[in-house]
């Protein structure tokens, strides 16, 4: 009498994950199995566009916390987290002398789950901070030296493009905070020499005896759209944290990425 | 309780402030081997914890440090000194296998892994802690809104968002056109000068603080010192009327300060020669301007012959100059702020009549 051995059944869960990951339509959009083998671990980083700014492989000391911190990478994550929360506030805020600050107040009080501009508030500064401890750690490993002398320049480009990002974001909620930290910022700029009224050498320059550069003629004003901080400032400082500067700093961290691989990927010794 | 918090606000001061985070770094820096073991890392963080602990019970240290936008700061001032430590720490420990013979750790490290699964499952670990320290950070702490704006009230004291309070308080030692434009750009100036004018080939990819002595020195002072110490002074320290408050004093509006600060032209015309100062603005700076080319033009050359001669050797003509120039006027606030804590110099050059003054 021929014995039948009965196979076990796998469970119904992982029976219903292999059909799921066996039809058209899963396997039209990963175009390769699990990658639990060397093949497959390469397929995973060639065929995804979100993994493809990966190398396939890279140094041991390029992985690990103590080498790199991980700070640029929570910096570009928090870039991703401001730019969608930001997005959302968009929907409730109307950059206007009229509307901005009720808005803002109405964020918290009529906004179900009303946690994102808080969101937006403390990836700011979270952000500032971990672009400033990124610059610290690629400076303490050396990591601007040759090849990497022009990412570097990126980076610091950046840098400055992140705290322009803030500060024009800070004007926005049209409270006495924003306003006059604003107003102490860009009172800066009138002093700016040859191009800001009270800056040195203004008084100089002037056209056939007309003065060029006066209160309602010089940086403070290309900056404020006025000669205090007032409508234009915001609908200008609105349109720059918005639009203009998230455009520029999403160009040099495509710039940026591509490059960290083009020059040899994460740093380590020659 | 109350004497120790009188004692710490009877050394807040500027000057003294200023004096240890300098001092603070120089050990810090000179006794490396030291600083860069364990107890010491642990023994500061501890420290930290039980300062601000402390500090908790006193309800002035709350007034300000418990400000919704401070609360980055106090994490800066966390992760700023913890970061410093712990690159100091990797600097050393890579020095002492350099100087066994033995490769930087970083070295033995060079073995490809896969990116998934090492790389990515950390990076999806970091995200995950980012989110969740975000959301609860979010949830706990209500994001700041004050009275509608109101161009007629100016607050008392009137504070730019925190990370330009470095700037803002070097406008107490320097005129708007050199703090807060001429300044900030060379310092964007020069970061991105670094890897042209840094020659040095040691130091590539791995921490060591032996091969690069000089470049960190310089950089820890400007970034820990200079730029992020005066940022905690700015927002923590500096009340009404930008008056110096200690951690624990009430900000009083109506602290006074005698301001008796004197211009150099007043020193030497009027003074040091007995004279009237002279009515043309050029005879009546004439030292002042002369001091400040001493500064910035002859010095470099000076120094090239004696004193960084081996520089000048080493960097040639065109990176030397950048540098010291950097430098020089990286070294013009701390020159600045002795001079005026000193003999109360206001300006060395004040020319009014072209609102140039230094």
């Amino acid at each position: 009498m021929a014995t039948k051995t009965i196979e076990p059944k796998a469970p119904a869960l992982v029976r219903a994950w292999e059909w799921i990951t066996e039809t058209q339509v899963w396997t039209s959009i990963f175009r390769h199995t699990a990658p639990i083998n060397d093949r497959n671990r390469v397929l995973v980083m060639l065929s995804n566009v979100f993994l493809h700014m990966h190398p396939v492989r890279l140094r041991k000391s390029g992985v690990r916390l103590r080498y790199t911190w991980c700070m640029g990478g929570i910096s570009f994550f928090l870039f991703l987290v401001l730019t969608f929360t930001g997005l959302l506030l968009m929907f409730y805020y109307r950059p206007t002398l009229e509307y901005a600050y009720s808005d803002i107040v109405g964020l918290r009080e009529h906004v179900p789950l009303g946690i994102m501009r808080e969101m937006h508030r403390w990836g700011a500064h979270a952000m500032v901070i971990t672009v400033w401890l990124h610059m610290f750690r690629v400076f303490m490993t050396g990591s601007y030296k040759p090849p990497r002398e022009f990412n570097w320049n990126v980076g610091v480009i950046m840098l400055v493009l992140t705290l322009l990002l803030s500060f024009t974001g800070y004007l926005l909620p049209w409270d006495q905070l924003a306003v006059w930290a604003i107003t102490v910022g860009s009172n800066m700029a009138r002093a700016t020499p040859l191009a800001g009224y009270e800056g040195p050498g203004a008084a100089f320059m002037t056209l056939g005896g007309v003065p060029l550069v006066h209160q309602a003629d010089d940086a403070r004003f290309a900056l404020l759209g006025g000669t205090l901080v007032g409508e234009g400032a915001l609908l200008r400082f609105y349109v720059l944290h918005c639009v203009a500067l998230p455009l520029v700093i999403g160009f040099l961290m495509a710039v940026h990425f591509w490059r960290v691989r083009k020059d040899g990927g994460i740093s380590g010794p020659l | 309780m109350d004497a120790l918090k009188s004692f710490i606000d009877l050394f807040a001061d500027p000057r003294l402030f200023f004096a240890l985070t300098v001092s603070a770094l120089a050990l810090a820096v000179w006794k490396r081997e030291a600083f860069a073991s364990n107890s010491w890392g642990w023994g500061l963080m501890v420290f930290l914890t039980i300062f601000f602990g402390f500090g908790l019970t006193d309800e002035n240290f709350v007034l300000i440090i418990a400000k919704p936008d401070n609360v980055p700061i106090v994490a800066l001032i966390f992760l700023l000194l913890f970061f410093t430590w712990y690159s100091m720490r990797e600097g050393v420990l890579n020095d002492r296998r350099i100087a066994a013979g033995k490769p930087p750790v970083e070295k033995d490290e060079e073995d490809r892994v896969w990116t998934w699964p090492d790389l990515v499952y950390t990076e999806l670990i970091a995200m995950v802690v980012c989110m969740v320290v975000l959301i609860v950070w979010s949830i706990v702490l209500e994001a700041p809104i004050e009275q509608p704006a109101n161009n007629a009230n100016t607050p008392n004291p009137s504070k730019a968002p925190w990370y330009f309070l470095g700037l803002q308080e070097m406008l107490v030692y320097f005129d708007p056109w050199l703090a807060g434009v001429v300044l900030p750009g060379l310092i964007v100036v020069g970061l991105m000068a670094i890897p042209y004018i840094d020659k040095n080939p040691k130091g590539n990819g791995y921490y060591t603080f032996n091969e690069r002595k000089a470049e960190i020195t310089i950089f820890l002072f400007g970034f820990v010192v200079l730029w992020s110490s005066l940022i905690v002074l700015g927002t923590f320290l500096r009340g009404p009327n930008w008056n110096f408050f200690g951690p624990f004093e009430y900000w009083d509006i109506h602290k006074l300060e005698a301001l008796t600060n004197v211009q150099l032209s007043e020193y030497i015309w009027v003074r040091g020669l007995g004279m009237a100062l002279p009515d043309h603005w050029f005879i009546r700076e004439i030292f002042g301007i002369g001091l400040t080319l001493l500064y910035v033009a002859v010095l470099p050359v000076a120094l090239a012959k004696k004193g960084l001669a081996k520089y000048y050797e080493k960097l040639g003509p065109a990176r030397y100059y950048v540098t010291v120039l950097l430098f020089l006027m990286m070294l013009s606030l701390p020159v600045k702020m002795l001079m005026r804590w000193v003999f109360n110099l206001k300006y060395i050059v004040s020319i009014p009549e072209f609102f140039l003054n230094i």
